[in-house]
Formats: C-alpha cells, structure tokens, sequence
C-alpha cells in the first residue's frame, strides 16, 4: 500500500536528517584520519610575527596568539575529539553491557551487588565525580578519559541487564538451555546480538554528549596537555580574545557540527529501530 | 544513599596519586618534609582512613561538614555563602526554558511539519548539541564586547556593593530593599548567563513537550473532547496539555538538579561567585572535604526535587491520587 503523501514526506525528512549526520559525521571521520595531510600548517607551528592574524588566503581561519593557523590545529583537534569521544563510549559501552548481561544472568547475590555498584556511581552528580577525577588523576588524554570513564559505564548496565532480563523469558532462550547449549554461549551467541541494537543506538547518541563533556574538561584544563591542539582548550585560549573572535568561534564551530550530526543521525538510528517512536 | 556517596568520594580521594598537600603548598614547601608533615598532622592526613572517615561522619551528624583545605573556612559556611548564586541563576534559566519550551514543543506538535515544527526542533538540536562554554565566548563577545547591550561577567557592577539583603538572592534583596538601580543591575547581568545555561534545557524541554502532546493528541479521550464540539483551544490545553505534562515534569524535576551542578561551566566563564565555580575550583586544588561536603548537598537536591516530581503527580493526574 503505498504511504500518503504527507508520511511520505514525514519519513523522507526523518531519515534526510540521519543522512545529514551520517554525512557529517562521515566527513569528520576522514578529517582526523588525514588531517595530517590536509592541513596547510604543522598544528604547532609558532611565529610571533604571525600572531592574531585575520582570516585571510595564507590562513584560512586566520592564527592564534603564538601565530599557528586555527584551521591546522582545528583539523587535527578532530583526531583528539573522536578519539576520545570514541573510546569512552565504547569502552563505557563494553564495560556497562557486560556489568548489566551479567547481573541479569547471575541473579540472586551478584547481580544486587552488581547493581547497587550501578545505583552508587548513579547518583553522583557526574559534572562533579569526572571534574574532581580527572583532577586528581592528573592532566592528560587518557586520565580523563579513564576520569570519564567511571561515570560513563552504569546507564549502559542498567539498559542492557533491562534488555537481558527481557531476552531471558523468551523462547528461544529456553528451547536453547533445552537443547543443551552451555549458559556461555547462550548469552554471547544469543542474547547479546538481540540486546545490540537499542545499545547502538544510545552510543551514537552518547557519543555527541562524550565529546562535549571531554571538551568541557579541557576548557577547564583538566583535558589534554598544551600545546596540543584540540578544540575545547582551543576555545579557552581564545576567550579572553573578544577582538579576534575567530580564535575561540571556529574550534567550537567544530565541536557544535560534529555534536549535531552525532544527534542527528542517533536520533535516525532510534526511529528505524524501534518504529512505534517514528512520528 | 547520599552517605554511601560520601564514602566513594572519600575512598576514591584516598586512592588516587593527586595529593592535596602538593596541589596546596606548592613544589618549593612540598619538598620539606617537615612541612608537609606538619601541614598533614593539621588537616588530619596522617590518621588511618576509618578514623578519617569517622570524624567525616561524626561531623555530619553536628551539621559539620568539615573544614575546606583552600579557604581554610567550613565547607558548609562555603556552601551556605555560594548556594544563592547559583540557585537564583538556575531557577532564572529553568523559568526561561519552561516558558519558552512549553509553548514551542505544543505548537510543534499541533502544527506538525510545517515551519515552526522545523525551528522547534533546530533550536531544540542546536541548544542539546552546542558547547556550553562556546555559547558564553559568543554570547560574551557579541552582547558585551561587540554591542555593548549586556554588562559583563559577575553578579553586580564591580563598582557596586552587594545587597545586604536577607537571602542572597540578589533580586529579591534588591526589591526588598527598595534598590530598584541594584535590582536593574542584578537582572542585566543574570540575563546572558541565564540564556546560555538555558539552552541545552530548552532543547530537551521543547523536544519532551512535542512528543508527549504528540501522543496525547492521538488518544481517544481528545477525540472525544472534539466531538462533544468542545472549542479547539480547550481540546488542546485542558485535555491534551495537561496529560502531556506528566512527562515534561518528570523531566522538567531532573533537568533543574541538572542546571544546579551543570552550572559549573557558566559560572566558570561568567566569573560567578556560585557553587558551580566553587565546584571547579576545590576539584582543581583537589580540596577533598569542599567535594564531598558539594556531593552530599547536591545529593539531596536529587533526592528532594524527586520527591517533588512525585508529589506533582497527584495534582496533574487524579488517578495517582488514591
């Protein structure tokens, strides 16, 4: 039967808006992936004479205080940004989901103590526990990282052990301990693949909120160490510079598109899998 | 559940290599021993950790959170001086994204797919999408420096006293004291602050409102209500809107406790004197008691607007009400 024309065009919308954020995304991807490449300047370069240049042919999104082009350290702050965003997702993902698959399984003692763990971590503000983490682990990538870690993992616990305990009434659970499988390959070969899908989901749409808070931490210092390029330290070395705007705007530019087509295309990713939430 | 927080907090300042004493003295002072043992007898660092964590609880069953290592002053004396700051700009923000959320997420949703549903929900992505401390440079830089509309970072102009008003909200202590030129001051500077700390709230309040009006305007008691022949106005706010509400306030509940600590930010950039900044600033000096005296007051924050979440249920929905 074919649609009527105004869900027609509802869907096409929907789903013209994943692309826009799979395009965008996309295009993020190869920036980190070449940037050394594709950039006109070493990210590093420092020459004073150059400093607080305007936006010009020489320097497309014009230079910083110590004279090295925006848009060079901005390509390359890509790398940073993604890097992060991706590893604290998906570890936090990996962790969570087999914290939560587990305590749905083991039911009885481990599973109260795996989710009171959970519920614990839960009810930190996690601004707070990340901020004073990473500060007292230290300044650096892969501290914050582990900083954010910690608060990242209980939400893809608690979906998943939801989604496990769901699975775990079903049939072909059932007919599959009948038949004699052993309980670990029940739950990797079986379970797992059925939860996949709503935790993908919640990845993409993480993955915006991963690199905003990353880039929150370095604003703050408590990110990456100098002089390495990357976008949230770029915009905290640009704010004071009201004049030359351009210092602070085009790195956080970066971050607003790359948050947005994350969004985007999370927000697709939730509609096609789950169709009762498509209107 | 706010105490086992506390206890995480305090293990966890217990385990990690930063140190307090170095973060607090400095390499030069840090390198006497003598002093840094000293400097640790005085702030308690060299008891076992039950002990510590003893005297913590001890402490906060007198109302005693502690005494912060960086102002050498009460954590609860910090947090009691810093609180209304912060309460007045979220409260500030919260109202601004209600008011404006609310009404956007209902039309967006009766007038689907036309122009206003696509601006609700443009701003509602670029509001959850853009950087907090980006949108204070831009709003700083074009409303401050650029066109000069707004006063700059602070509560007040640097020149002015602060209220000596009861509350430490400085626009009711102003009003209250008759300081209509201090409350004018007050408002023009909560105003940019506000906006920015609103955004990201505005965005998930518009985008909750859609889609539960959305699903209400679908229901039969709506069909209902149209075809008893009641006006279209009526249909929408008394029938749909206030079904639709239940989720916006649930909502609504957790993004004001959010605004509370997500202040950190804003406050950091706006240089407001609020605990958001105090936050930033006693986990960068790793001032261990302010972050756990910090956790357990914004804890019960949590714990408090859920139980007014709760108790809302029963005056928007009667089925709740048994």
């Amino acid at each position: 039967m074919a649609l009527p024309a105004s869900r027609m065009r509802r869907r096409m919308r929907r789903y013209g808006l994943a692309w826009a954020g799979a395009a965008i995304v996309l295009a993020w991807l190869l920036v980190a992936l070449l940037a050394p490449w594709i950039s006109p300047y070493p990210p590093d370069a420092v020459d004073v004479t150059q400093r607080l240049l305007l936006p010009s042919a020489a320097h497309w999104l014009g230079t910083d205080i110590l004279g090295r082009d925006v848009l060079s350290r901005l390509l390359h702050g890509a790398r940073i940004s993604l890097l992060a965003g991706f590893s604290v997702v998906l570890l936090g993902a990996g962790i969570g989901t087999t914290i939560g698959i587990l305590a749905a399984w083991l039911r009885g003692w481990g599973e109260e103590a795996l989710m009171r763990l959970t519920d614990l971590v839960l009810c930190f503000p996690p601004i707070i526990l990340a901020l004073a983490l990473a500060a007292a682990l230290g300044i650096g990538t892969t501290n914050t990282i582990i900083a954010m870690l910690v608060v990242w993992w209980p939400k893809y616990a608690r979906l998943a052990r939801s989604l496990a305990l769901v699975q775990r009434s079903q049939e072909y659970v059932e007919a599959a301990t009948v038949l004699g499988l052993p309980q670990k390959r029940i739950l990797f070969r079986h379970v797992l693949p059925n939860v996949f899908g709503p935790i993908a989901v919640l990845c993409t749409l993480d993955l915006g909120i991963a690199i905003l808070t990353f880039a929150g931490l370095s604003f703050l210092g408590l990110g990456v160490v100098p002089p390495a390029a990357e976008w949230g330290s770029m915009v905290s070395e640009g704010r004071e510079l009201v004049e030359q705007w351009w210092v602070a705007t085009f790195p956080g530019l970066a971050i607003l598109t790359v948050v947005i087509g994350f969004n985007f295309l999370g927000d697709g990713l939730r509609d096609w899998l789950d169709p009762k939430a498509q209107r | 559940m706010a105490v086992f927080a506390s206890l995480v907090i305090f293990l966890i300042s217990n385990f990690v290599p930063g140190d307090p004493v170095l973060a607090q003295l400095g390499d030069i002072l840090a390198s006497d021993p003598a002093v840094v043992a000293q400097w640790r007898a005085k702030w308690g660092l060299d008891l076992p950790l039950w002990e510590r964590y003893g005297i913590f609880l001890r402490g906060l069953l007198h109302g005693d959170l502690g005494q912060s290592i960086a102002t050498r002053r009460p954590v609860l004396e910090d947090i009691v001086q810093f609180a209304p700051a912060t309460v007045e700009l979220a409260t500030i923000s919260f109202v601004m994204a209600l008011v404006l959320g609310i009404p956007l997420g209902i039309a967006a949703a009766i007038w689907r797919d036309s122009w206003i549903d696509a601006v609700a929900r443009v701003l509602s992505l670029v509001g959850v999408s853009a950087p907090t401390f980006w949108l204070a440079f831009i709003m700083l830089a074009i409303f401050y420096g650029w066109l000069g509309w707004a006063p700059g970072p602070g509560r007040l102009d640097p020149i002015a006293f602060p209220p000596e008003g009861p509350s430490g909200f400085f626009l009711f202590d102003t009003a209250w004291a008759g300081d209509w030129e201090g409350f004018a001051d007050t408002l023009a500077h909560l105003i940019l602050p506000a906006i920015v700390l609103a955004a990201a709230t505005l965005g998930l309040i518009t985008r909750t409102t859609r889609a539960a009006m959305l699903d209400c305007l679908q229901q039969d008691y709506v069909r209902v209500a149209r075809a008893k022949g009641l006006r279209e106005r009526v249909v929408v706010l008394r029938h749909a809107l206030r079904n639709a509400l239940v989720p916006v306030v649930t909502l609504g509940g957790l993004a004001y406790a959010n605004l509370l600590t997500g202040a950190v930010m804003t406050e950091t950039i706006f240089a407001w004197p609020g605990l958001g900044r105090y936050t930033f600033r006693s986990a960068a000096a790793l001032d261990f008691p302010a972050i756990m005296g910090i956790t357990l007051v914004v804890s019960a924050t949590y714990l408090l607007v859920n139980l007014l979440v709760d108790l809302s249920y029963a005056v928007l929905d009667p089925r709740v009400r048994r």
